[in-house]
Formats: C-alpha cells, structure tokens, sequence
C-alpha cells in the first residue's frame, strides 16, 4: 500500500492502522450483541452511522432492549458522551491552525481513540493541516461502520449464544490506550485515583455520572500538583 | 424502523454531538491559561481509568476481587501486553485470547 507522506512525517492513514485494528473486534462485537437483541441489521448500523460512539452505543442495545424511556435513554448517552467535550476542549488547543469552515465535519468524528491517536501524533509538532485529521477520521469510521454491519450481520445468522471473548475487548482497549498515554509517576497516580473513585462514586451516583465527575476530578488534582510543583 | 427508534437515535446524536462540536468550535481561537491546559493534559488517562475501573474490579455492583473474576485476571497479560507494546492492536487480541481461555479454565 502507498501512503503519501505529508512532509511532516504523520500521516492519518498510517495512524489509523492501530484504530482501524482495535474497531474490527469491537466493532464486530457490537454488531453481533445488537442483533441478538432484536434489533434489525439497519438498526444497529443506524447507531454505528449517527451515534459513532462504541461504549454508548453498547449501552444504548442494553437499554432499548430494556423498554428504557425515550429521556432516560438519551441523558444517559448524553453523560456518557460528555467527555467528549473535554477531548474536543483539548484539541481546539490543535484545530487552531484548521480553517474555520472544516471544524463543523472533523468535530463529528472526535472518539475516545481518534483523540488518543491524534493527541499523540500532534503534541509537539507545528506542521500538519486538515488533511490528517480527514485521514485519520475517515479510515476509523468507515473501519467502525463496516464491522458493525459485518458483526450484525453474522449476529442475524447466528444461533445460541458462543463466548467468543468479545466481553473483553472493550475493557481491553481501555487498558490500551490507557497505557498509551501513561508517562510518568504522576499520570500512573491520576490513573489510579480517578478509578478508585469512580468506582466509590458508583455507589452513590446514578447512571454512570461516577465516570465524568471522577474525570474532571482526577484531572483537576493532576493540573494542581503540576501548577504547584512549578510555582516552588 | 419505527418512529420512537428514530427519536432516540436522533436525540443520541445530537447529545454525542454538540459536546463534540462546541469546545473544538468556540475555543480554537482562545489560548488556554496553563492550569487548564495541564488539566486537559490528564483528561484521556482520568476518563480511560474511571470507564476501567468498574468494569474489572466491579460485577453487578459489588467488587469483586477474586482470582474468579475473569474480567480481572484477563486485565494482567492485557496490562503487561500494552506497557510493553504502547499499542492497540496486540493487547486487545492478548485480551480477548486470555479471556477466551480464563474462562474456559474458571467456568
């Protein structure tokens, strides 16, 4: 395959392999756990489309298949997703340099890998356009759209149920890209308080308002100790 | 496709949506003072362990530490996989393989 390098050296396309390769399972898995909940093929490739969002739109089979309401349903997804506003935040800090016009299409695509992905390739690097971020966007929706499809479809002709590990590859991206952005002391410390309290938190919030408010939290302290640290 | 699903599916998209949207829209042009960015500098790894988190060590609501949870056990070769590797792709098929096994052994 050629992969036209842009001239500073990251290329979306390139980037995309790890994203497009961690969507296959889980986008296959998604599929599959939607059609053996009764939705339709159209359905389930419906919320690959419009939602674009793996762990919500996990969430959302689980509640729909539960005769959840129509508002619960969707501030749920909308806590969920919340911290996209927060990904978004951080790389406003890198569309800066992107022409205003593009912001309203590249922003749809922003996941919790794409900013992972793209957060890494950008930091420190002063030469790169919207080029990138099409490439990059457009290989992981394309990648997340299609195995939901193929996942659905094979859920559709699938009978019984069969553990093929896929539980597990949601939490085992998580641990991915978790160790991908883990450097230093301070980011293992973070880490681990911010789950700690997310799961001290579960027991006292409804919903998986425990996952957001840990977030700001964690990240909060983060931000202190390194204000603190370069005041003294 | 009936109407309520396409409310919800509307409804999920504008939610996923406009908090995407809005910070990358409104604050591209703002320099961000330095605690703020540093706070965002921890986002990824506060929100990725707080989603984590639950899902390993909790079941149904309860911690459940215990070389029976699968979940847990599965997340040692995962971790190692990952430190070793900084990426995707080999820790999430190390995972899915050592959950596909655990189990088999547990159940």
């Amino acid at each position: 395959m050629i992969v036209n390098e842009t001239k500073n050296g990251i290329n979306g396309i390139k980037s995309s392999f790890p994203i497009v390769l961690g969507y296959l399972p889980i986008g296959f898995a998604y599929g599959i756990l939607g059609t053996k909940s009764g939705f339709s093929i159209l359905q389930v490739v419906a919320l690959s489309l419009f939602v674009y969002a793996g762990s919500a739109q996990f969430i959302a089979i689980s509640l729909l298949s539960g005769g959840t309401d129509i508002i619960t349903l969707i501030m749920t997804i909308f806590i969920v997703n919340l911290r996209h506003f927060l990904y978004s935040t951080s790389l406003s800090q890198y569309m800066k340099r992107i022409n205003r016009k593009h912001i309203p299409i590249l922003s749809f695509f922003i996941t919790d890998e794409t900013y992972a992905v793209s957060i890494t390739d950008l930091k420190g690097n002063n030469e790169y356009n919207e080029k990138y971020f099409y490439q990059l966007f457009f290989m992981s929706y394309t990648t997340w759209v299609i195995s939901s499809f193929i996942g659905a479809m094979f859920g559709s002709f699938l009978n019984g149920s069969v553990n093929i590990g896929l539980d597990f590859a949601l939490p085992a991206m998580y641990i991915a890209l978790l160790l991908m952005q883990i450097s230093g002391y301070r980011k293992v410390f973070i880490s681990i308080f911010s789950g700690l309290l997310s799961i001290s938190l579960m027991y006292i919030l409804p919903g998986n308002i425990n996952v957001i408010v840990s977030a700001v939290i964690g990240a909060g302290i983060g931000g202190l100790i390194d204000i603190w640290t370069k005041i003294s | 496709m009936d109407k309520n699903f396409v409310i919800s599916v509307l409804g999920m998209f504008l939610v996923t949506y406009v908090p995407r949207f809005l910070p990358v829209f409104g604050l591209s042009r703002v320099e961000m003072p330095s605690f703020i960015k540093s706070f965002l500098e921890y986002i990824p790894v506060s929100v990725l362990s707080a989603l984590l988190f639950p899902t390993i060590f909790l079941k149904g609501n309860h911690l459940f530490i215990s070389y029976k949870n699968i979940f847990l056990i599965a997340s040692i070769p995962t971790v190692l996989v990952a430190y070793k590797s900084r990426k995707l792709f080999s820790p999430v098929i190390v995972g899915i393989i050592s959950y596909i096994l655990i189990s088999l052994v547990i159940n």
